[in-house]
């Protein structure tokens, strides 16, 4: 149903898998908003969804927002507040089963939730190789052959346009796979202001919304330069934008809240992960970020406008990633005097012992950190010569896990047979983990056909 | 005119994060003169000296002069890739206080233009 609107309420409730509970907790209690976006996917979490569910058909998708459903959805039916979430991750299934239960389990009945999928090609990789789509990487120009046979998850990011109609068919819950971040907030927008896709203004300009609030605090004052000037982190408001249907909006947060909102703490999220200001590309459009103009619209409130667009190219983008061997990690506290020096000494001293067991690593495979002697900064400010303690992170990376784990058994020994002053061991033995290689390709929008079922609980 | 020795960070704020193999610094000029100032003295090839040890596959400089802004990309900035590296700042999450440390010369006036509030 479309009703005519003047000006919606669209807040980020969660900007990534783990976000704190307290986001949408807080949003639903602390002031008026009209829809809630849920931001879970990137391209580690994708990897680890698609491992999770080969060990466990029934899991891969965000189990948070199950949690948290239980945790708002009563208010949210009251308020009338609808909830937008890409939680399906890589086994929408599994995730509608879970809402639904969630929902029964807190009594509620007649709440309409919208899955859309078709995201997920990859069982279909071959006939799209065969079909003549080269998902040659982006990045670096390989092809996929390369590492064909050891892919282990491919979603393609998709667009506002399904989420769209899952909300003009009634949805409450929305609920997507790889949807994009920013097509989370164009979706109500498009919805409610009955926007076309052929709009290109007001697509780029909800895509620049859907862009600045996908990490949540980060646009209120959160992981800001001028962080003294902030106020109250503990209480810092997620950001609710007031969207109208010229296509401008103002970011602002609810009454009360911490933080700040300037348009230096916004410009900083707009610039955040970003490539070539002219051309964001999304699956919805191409919007040009040196057409955004910003001003101060009163205390924490800043006003966007005039942001230009151009149609979306024609293909999609693919993330896709593959196993790519093993990593372990130990770490170790070292004291001084000759601290760096004697992390030298228990890194050699480890590798030797190694190859003594048969687990020879080359030198190349090899990784050495010594925190403390200026590793965020290397070259930028003067090291310490003599840091008073380091925490030393000895690492290997290799295609055998096994040849790897020889290293957990060779740290703890380091403590009565290496050099003096050597602590740091509570955590217990690391174990070799799998690397995850991250391939990201192009595929023609005309290979991509995405589902809508929206049904009643 | 007076030049005083300044740190980036006292006329430019900045955030960073990952891109693939690389990372990205966004720059803002605290005021539009000291934007134009910068606009001048904060070169990529600058930029691609400062991180010497760390951008090295060079950096490219994008502007945004409606927001006072620079955006830069730091090619090979995370020791091989966000999911991959075991390096502590895989995301190049610090890379972009890491960039207002650098040390500018600029002239006093330009530091006037800097609303406090």
């Amino acid at each position: 149903m479309n009703t005519a609107k003047k000006m919606i309420r669209v807040a980020n409730a969660q900007g990534f898998w783990g976000d704190s509970l307290l986001g949408p907790k807080r949003l639903v209690e602390e002031g008026p908003v009209d829809y809630l976006t849920f931001d879970y996917l990137s391209e580690i979490t994708m990897s680890i969804m698609q491992k999770q569910r080969m060990r466990d058909p029934e899991s891969g998708y965000a189990r948070d927002f199950i949690k948290m459903l239980k945790m708002i959805m009563p208010q949210c039916r009251d308020k009338g507040i609808k909830l937008i979430a890409n939680a399906a991750g890589v086994n929408a299934p599994a995730c509608l089963a879970a809402t639904k239960q969630a929902l029964s389990e807190i009594g509620l009945s007649g709440v309409r939730i919208g899955i859309v999928e078709g995201d997920d090609i990859l069982d279909r990789l071959d006939a799209l190789t065969n079909e003549g789509e080269a998902l040659v990487n982006m990045d670096t120009g390989a092809a996929l052959a390369t590492v064909k046979d050891d892919i282990i998850s491919a979603n393609v990011y998709i667009g506002a346009a399904s989420i769209v109609e899952a909300l003009q068919q009634g949805a409450d819950i929305v609920i997507t796979g790889r949807a994009s971040d920013p097509s989370l907030a164009v979706a109500p927008l498009a919805y409610e202001f009955g926007w076309s896709f052929e709009d290109y203004d007001k697509i780029a300009a909800a895509t620049v919304l859907g862009h600045i609030i996908e990490c949540g605090p980060q646009c209120t004052g959160g992981n800001y330069t001028d962080w003294r000037n902030v106020k109250d982190f503990a209480h810092i408001g997620f950001p609710v934008v007031e969207a109208y249907e010229d296509g401008s909006f103002v970011v602002t947060k609810h009454d009360g809240t911490g933080g700040l909102i300037n348009v230096e703490s916004v410009t900083s999220q707009l610039l955040y992960e970003l490539g070539d200001p002219a051309r964001y590309l999304s699956p919805d459009c191409v919007a040009d970020f040196t057409t955004i103009q910003m001003e101060q619209d009163g205390a924490d409130r800043v006003r966007v406008h005039g942001v230009k667009g151009l149609p979306a190219t024609d293909s999609f983008k693919v993330s896709m990633s593959y196993a790519n061997g093993y990593k372990i990690l130990a770490t170790l506290c070292i004291s001084g005097p000759d601290a760096i020096e004697k992390a030298h000494i228990v890194s050699d001293m480890v590798f030797a012992r190694m190859k003594m067991l048969g687990a020879d690593i080359p030198e190349e495979d090899r990784f050495l950190e010594l925190f403390g002697s200026n590793v965020l900064y290397k070259g930028i400010v003067e090291s310490p010569e003599q840091p008073h303690e380091i925490l030393m992170r000895l690492g290997a990376k290799g295609m055998d896990a096994n040849k790897l784990n020889v290293m957990s058994s060779e740290i703890a020994p380091v403590l009565t047979s290496g050099p003096p002053g050597i602590t740091g061991f509570a955590a217990g033995r690391s174990r070799a983990s799998e690397v995850v290689g991250y391939w990201p390709a192009l595929i023609g929008k005309d290979k991509i056909k995405t589902t809508v079922k929206v049904e009643e609980v | 005119m007076a030049t005083k020795q300044v740190k980036l960070m006292d006329i430019a704020l900045a955030r960073s994060g990952d891109k693939g193999n690389g990372s990205n610094v966004g720059v803002i000029a605290r005021s539009p003169e000291i934007y134009a100032y910068l606009d001048k003295e904060l070169t990529a090839a600058k930029v691609a000296d400062h991180f010497s040890e760390i951008a090295l596959g060079g950096v490219k400089r994008y502007d945004l002069p409606n927001l006072n802004a620079f955006n830069f990309i730091l090619e090979e900035s995370l020791g091989g890739g966000g999911t991959e590296t075991l390096i502590t700042d895989a995301q190049g999450k610090v890379h972009g206080l890491a960039l207002l440390h650098m040390v500018v010369q600029i002239d006093e006036s330009l530091l006037s233009t800097i609303k406090h509030d």
